[in-house]
């Protein structure tokens, strides 16, 4: 127990490390999930072509690949950054936008067919039908599976941890190197920072659906 | 479809024929192996480990078998590297030939179990003496001082000491000695790496400066990447006396082996052993450290 205390300063910096790397991943997941969703439901083949063969990459090898790429292979082929951090949001990013994707794209199946041709009827085009009609509703149903997804995503960026960044999991292996003895308390601090992070969003979950969500 | 598969088969032999290429080419490094001369019929004091050994004519000894320059296991099963040649050493002075060593793979989480096990005679693997490890298992030696050193991209000249990593990034691996070394005495900032060969492509990649820990580690890659790494100079700045692991209280046999030290130092045996292996990478031999006589 003691050993949490001791280490705090460095607990606080492994938390806000992973609250940053959450943050900014998060919303530049579901900026561009969302984007890869509509491009999915979108007119044009090359878009739907792109989205879907993205998605179905994307999502089904492992994250630690994700994070190879944008750290070690970017670099050699001369993208270079002095900050990991960055290698650790384009990993991040670029793999939780698959399953925003996926989510958005479940919820713009429910919005039923008919909202879309009653609003082509009266002369909205493309764009326009998906950003007036069918997001706005489409997005307030997939709210319990975002949230899901972005928990997942906090829990996700201790891979960073093994690819040069000493966010919370990193500090943590760190600590437990340091303190042979007290491992066991290490890593349950190293939980409750995480815990600390996802239990407010879980409870955020339900508090937005209750204030927007649409029974259908 | 016929097409295809002769096109198939052919990329298979090329595939097998890189692969003969690549075998052999690391076949070619193990070439340093000698075999010093034995020791005829020594006499021992009856009772004694060394008396033992002489006459069982085989000995079991604990080495890496993964740590290139000092003890790595070549294709042909037999492990290469200065604390393998020390080893035969200390074993032809008991009158065992290199081929009647029993060579154990022994990991550092494993050495003092396997010397209190009875499984190995004795360790010599990178083996640094602490006083931790002193309370399970004795030390001879120490029979060479590892200590902390940077690795640098070859054509980086504008680092030669600790001290001028002050800002910059420098990788390790978490929570090592090492990496705490580097940031709390002189300033660097920390890229830590789960292993040390992964902070291999940051470096070539020049997002850190350096990389950091033992200097016999690094010299390792060094030597597997020469013309893309080098050490930023043979100095180091800590102290890690690697000593020979025997069984603790064993009191005459561990004096003995000092003494065997001693004696490899004057014959010039010592200076070989080193030449023949590590002195490759590390090019200023050691002269032996102090024996720690505890």
């Amino acid at each position: 127990m003691d050993v949490i205390i001791e280490n705090l300063p460095q607990y606080w910096d492994g938390f806000l490390r992973t609250l940053f790397l959450s943050v900014v991943s998060g919303i530049i997941a579901l900026v561009f999930g969302t984007v890869l969703a509509a491009a999915r439901v979108s007119p044009v083949a090359a878009l739907r072509g792109f989205s879907m063969t993205y998605v179905e990459i994307v999502r089904n090898t492992p994250l630690t690949i994700a994070f190879f790429f944008a750290a070690v292979v970017l670099p050699r082929l001369g993208v270079t950054f002095q900050q990991f951090e960055v290698a650790a949001i384009i990993a991040l990013s670029a793999y939780t936008s698959a399953f925003i994707a996926e989510a958005v794209r479940s919820g713009v199946n429910s919005v039923p067919v008919g909202q879309a041709e009653a609003a082509r009827s009266i002369g909205m085009n493309f764009s326009q039908v998906l950003s007036l009609i069918i997001l706005p509703q489409a997005l307030r149903t997939v709210i319990p599976p975002l949230i899901n997804i972005l928990i997942a995503l906090v829990k996700n960026s201790s891979v960073a941890g093994a690819f040069y960044v000493l966010e919370l999991f990193g500090q943590g292996k760190q600590l437990a190197n340091a303190n042979g003895d007290a491992v066991m308390w290490v890593l349950v601090g190293v939980a409750f920072f995480y815990l600390l992070i996802t239990i407010p969003l879980g409870y955020l979950a339900s508090v937005v659906e209750r204030k927007v969500a649409i029974a259908r | 479809m016929k097409a295809f598969l002769t096109r198939r088969k052919s990329l298979l032999v090329a595939a097998s024929a890189a692969l003969a290429l690549s075998l052999s080419a690391c076949g070619g490094s193990s070439s340093t192996t000698t075999n010093p001369p034995v020791a005829e019929k020594p006499s021992f004091a009856a009772d004694s480990t060394m008396a033992k050994l002489a006459s069982a004519g085989k000995i079991t000894i604990g080495t890496k078998f993964d740590q290139p320059l000092f003890g790595q296991k070549g294709l042909d099963g037999k492990p290469i590297g200065f604390d393998v040649e020390i080893g035969k050493l200390v074993a032809a002075k008991l009158g065992i030939p290199a081929d009647k060593i029993e060579w154990v793979e022994t990991v550092s989480a494993n050495r003092e179990q396997f010397i209190k096990q009875g499984k190995v005679d004795m360790i010599v693997a990178t083996y640094t003496i602490n006083d931790k490890r002193k309370a399970e298992v004795d030390f001879g030696g120490p029979y060479y001082e590892a200590g902390q050193a940077l690795m640098v991209n070859k054509d980086n000249n504008s680092i030669t000491k600790p001290e001028d990593v002050k800002g910059k990034n420098v990788c390790s691996v978490t929570g090592s000695t090492p990496a705490s070394t580097i940031v709390e005495k002189y300033g660097a900032v920390l890229v830590p790496a789960a292993t040390y060969s992964a902070c291999l492509e940051p470096l070539r990649n020049k997002q850190v400066e350096a990389v950091t820990t033992d200097n016999v580690i690094l010299a390792g890659f060094v030597s597997k990447e020469p013309d893309a790494f080098k050490l930023a100079s043979d100095q180091t700045f800590t102290k890690e006396p690697y000593g020979i692991g025997l069984k603790k209280d064993d009191t005459a046999f561990r004096m003995w082996i000092n003494d065997q030290l001693e004696a490899f130092d004057k014959d010039g045996s010592y200076k070989k052993a080193w030449e023949d292996t590590a002195g490759t990478v590390i090019k200023t031999a050691p002269a032996l450290p102090t024996i720690d006589r505890y």
